[in-house]
């Protein structure tokens, strides 16, 4: 049931955008260039060798879109070769015409194999190229984001396809196996850390911290002759890790790759809306698997603030849907979070009436810890993953079969068990919130169980409520806590810790702004 | 076509430690076996990395046919002995559903539920069955010890004697000696309860004592005034 749900629910989700497209149009002729298609390149062109990002965010956000409704609805744009002459034929030009062509082509028609083939050469020849520091370019956020965005859904694409042996032709096995290193794991691990590395985007945002160094400042733009590329690329490619490494199940590892990217404050990450989504949703999701339920709480609930306040504005961009999709996954994973914890003061007022609509009927369910609430654990978790994939070859020798959803099964498998584990605790809690002591004997009574099997009830609840941090600190995410003195359990009352401090802090920067403002003010 | 991607630098001549090459060359295959002698090493030496051993079974993962049974339990034995921090489950997550269906994984996974729920009397009792496996790594009795008295304190003030060495499985004149040690340098206190034998006093902390809780609440990183040191100055 599970896995049908899973499949199902994958149609148009943020990762597996793209709906069951047509087949490839046989009529298309990849050598006729329209006039607009002409123009559309010789201006792109232009707008990039005179470093006009502005008319270049047009071109890519707008016009790109606007060419392929009209144009190439179901058939992939015109071929490089045929537009190369009306660009210098211009390699890099070539190379980015290319990551679009076939950007299009997932999007609206199913990639062949050799087209995928083709797609991660394309990746590489413009990888190599901007690694090795020959680009002067200055190109929009939007797109650098995309770059990466989708050179990581191409690749998680390629190992869904792949572990699907069952259909393949004796043609597709023979160049799966001939060209071994296409969508290899190693390589597109090493292509996102050669980015970080090279891009030196870590020490960039280090010495930015001692004001040594301006990025976030300038949206990572380089306003003085210099290129923004590597950077900016190194800097999408800590997410870019993040991603893969959520989609491997290595949560630890991917957490690990975005520190350098201070999530509590505004940042690059935030300029561009799929990116903002994606950093945090990965980043949610690998804390909801590490029992890190506050820290997943605090961020859900800010991006799907953020999402309610500004969606209008999105409306009309290409990614609108996709936004949609990710906050609807994400408020799935907060219904599951608050269900493990229930923190429910961490969550703003109109992020919970959303939620309550939503899951409110589904949430009251999920605490009864019986099968049709596991069913409920299992659905929503299926619904809302991100899409985990097995990174290794298939065997071609054995009979052929699919593997394709082992990763998520493993990974689901495990959530469920976890979630088992705590299916004591929210009768605990119940209880805990009406007393302020209480003796063991007489909960032991209420809970019907014995008092040692309490006793043990009780320890988890402790160890479950409390993480321990990436610095190995113990943190609690108790809603109700307390202690046992002999025989007596003792509520501790939690109260909400007001972040006076913070409080402070923003005041203080605030009236400086004020006085700043004031003293600008000439009187005359 | 289908072209390799470009390796991280090769391996140098000179000797870098495990941790070095996990740190600059986590994403390449031929670190695989200084990761499983550093696993190895880890035993023997009773230290412990998590992100070496993640490093590792992420090799595994990618290439399933160099894995070996017996460093994975490793792994896994070490990261039970971590607890209360989740390097159990962050390990599971990268070990394939098949391989933990051997009956050494079942095992481990079992002793990890009653660590996780805990179930201390089962656990003991578990592992005395399979000693085979956790003798395999010294210090494992230790440290599950350690853990145990962890939830204790996080649990309890004060703690009946028999739920403490149940938890801890020690007894009879080595709980004596155990508790003199404890009373001597952590601070534990033993008090005599009314007919019931003894009360481990355990030292408060922010987790079992509402007064330090409080006082632990509000705190502010460094890191967010020195936002507003431009504006102090």
């Amino acid at each position: 049931m599970a896995a049908i749900d899973y499949e199902d629910a994958r149609g148009g989700s943020y990762d597996d955008r793209r709906q069951t497209p047509p087949q490839q149009d046989l009529g298309y002729d990849p050598n006729f260039v329209p006039d607009s298609v002409k123009s559309f390149v010789v201006h792109l062109y232009r707008h990039i060798r005179e470093k006009n990002v502005y008319e270049i965010h047009q071109m890519y956000e707008t016009s790109f879109h606007t060419l392929s409704d009209r144009l190439f609805k179901d058939s992939p744009w015109p071929s490089v070769d045929a537009v190369a002459h009306y660009v210098d034929n211009d390699h890099v030009f070539c190379l980015l015409y290319r990551e679009m062509w076939f950007r299009h082509l997932y999007a609206r028609l199913t990639p062949t194999l050799r087209q995928r083939i083709d797609s991660w050469d394309n990746y590489c020849s413009l990888f190599q190229v901007v690694l090795h520091g020959v680009v002067n370019m200055q190109l929009p956020n939007q797109w650098l984001w995309d770059m990466v965005d989708e050179f990581v859904y191409q690749f998680q694409s390629f190992c869904q396809y792949r572990a699907k042996m069952k259909n393949k032709t004796e043609q597709e096995i023979a160049l799966l196996r001939q060209f071994d290193q296409a969508w290899n794991v190693y390589g597109v691990l090493n292509f996102l850390q050669a980015l970080v590395e090279k891009s030196m985007i870590i020490q960039i945002l280090e010495q930015e911290k001692e004001g040594l160094e301006q990025f976030t400042a300038t949206d990572g733009y380089d306003y003085n002759g210099g290129s923004n590329v590597l950077k900016v690329l190194g800097y999408f490619s800590m997410v870019g890790l993040l991603r893969v490494h959520c989609l491997l199940g290595d949560y630890h590892t991917g957490l690990k790759c975005l520190q350098p990217i201070d999530i509590s404050q505004q940042g690059v990450y935030t300029s561009v809306i799929g990116s903002h989504i994606t950093t945090i949703y990965h980043y949610g999701f690998a804390n909801l698997m590490l029992r890190r339920y506050v820290e997943a709480i605090r961020e859900f609930n800010k991006i799907l603030l953020y999402i309610f306040k500004t969606k209008q504005y999105h409306q009309k961009s290409p990614q609108y849907e996709q936004i949609l999709k990710k906050n609807e996954q994400m408020y799935a994973l907060l219904a599951i979070c608050l269900s493990l914890c229930p923190q429910n003061r961490l969550v703003d007022e109109t992020v919970n009436s959303q939620l309550r609509e939503k899951y409110g009927e589904k949430m009251i369910r999920m605490q009864r810890y019986d099968d049709e609430a596991f069913a409920i654990y299992d659905e929503l978790f299926s619904y809302a993953c991100p899409k985990f994939i097995t990174p290794s070859a298939p065997s071609f020798e054995e009979p052929l079969v699919n593997y394709n959803q082992d990763a998520y099964r493993l990974q689901l498998k495990l959530f469920l068990y976890e979630a088992k584990q705590q299916q004591l605790l929210s009768g605990v809690r119940t209880f805990l919130k009406v007393y302020s002591t209480i003796s063991l004997a007489k909960l032991a009574s209420y809970m019907e169980v014995d008092e040692p099997t309490l006793r043990t009830i009780l320890m988890t609840y402790k160890h479950k409520t409390h993480s321990v941090d990436s610095d190995g600190k113990v943190i609690s995410n108790a809603d109700v806590d307390f202690y046992i003195d002999d025989d007596m359990i003792r509520v501790m009352e939690s109260k909400p810790a007001k972040r006076y401090g913070d409080y402070f802090l923003r005041q203080i920067a605030k009236l400086e702004g004020v006085i700043n403002e004031m003293d600008s003010v000439k009187l005359e | 076509m289908g072209r390799e991607a470009p390796k991280q630098q090769q391996q140098p001549p000179v000797a870098y430690t495990v941790e070095q090459l996990v740190a600059v060359n986590r994403y390449n295959p031929d670190i695989l076996a200084d990761l499983e002698n550093y696993v190895n090493e880890q035993v023997s030496s009773q230290t412990y990395s998590l992100d070496a051993n993640l490093c590792l079974l992420r090799l595994y993962q990618f290439e399933p046919d160099k894995m070996s049974s017996q460093i994975v339990a490793r792994i896994l034995v070490k990261a039970l002995m971590a607890m209360p921090a989740p390097d159990f489950s962050l390990c599971l997550f990268l070990i394939p559903e098949r391989v933990q269906m051997e009956e050494q994984f079942k095992t481990l996974i079992v002793l990890s539920h009653y660590l996780e729920t805990g179930r201390f009397r089962q656990f003991w009792d578990e592992a005395a069955k399979n000693r085979h496996i956790v003798d395999a790594v010294p210090g494992f009795e230790q440290a599950v010890q350690g853990y145990a008295i962890h939830v204790l304190s996080l649990t309890y003030q004060k703690v009946p004697r028999t739920v403490l060495a149940e938890a801890i499985n020690i007894e009879g004149l080595s709980l004596d000696k155990f508790l003199e040690h404890q009373v001597a340098n952590y601070g534990w206190v033993i008090e005599k309860s009314q007919g019931k034998g003894q009360l481990i006093v355990l030292p408060k902390n922010e987790f079992n004592d509402p007064v330090l809780k409080k006082n632990s609440s509000d705190s502010v990183p460094l890191e967010h005034i020195t936002r507003i040191f431009p504006i102090l100055s």
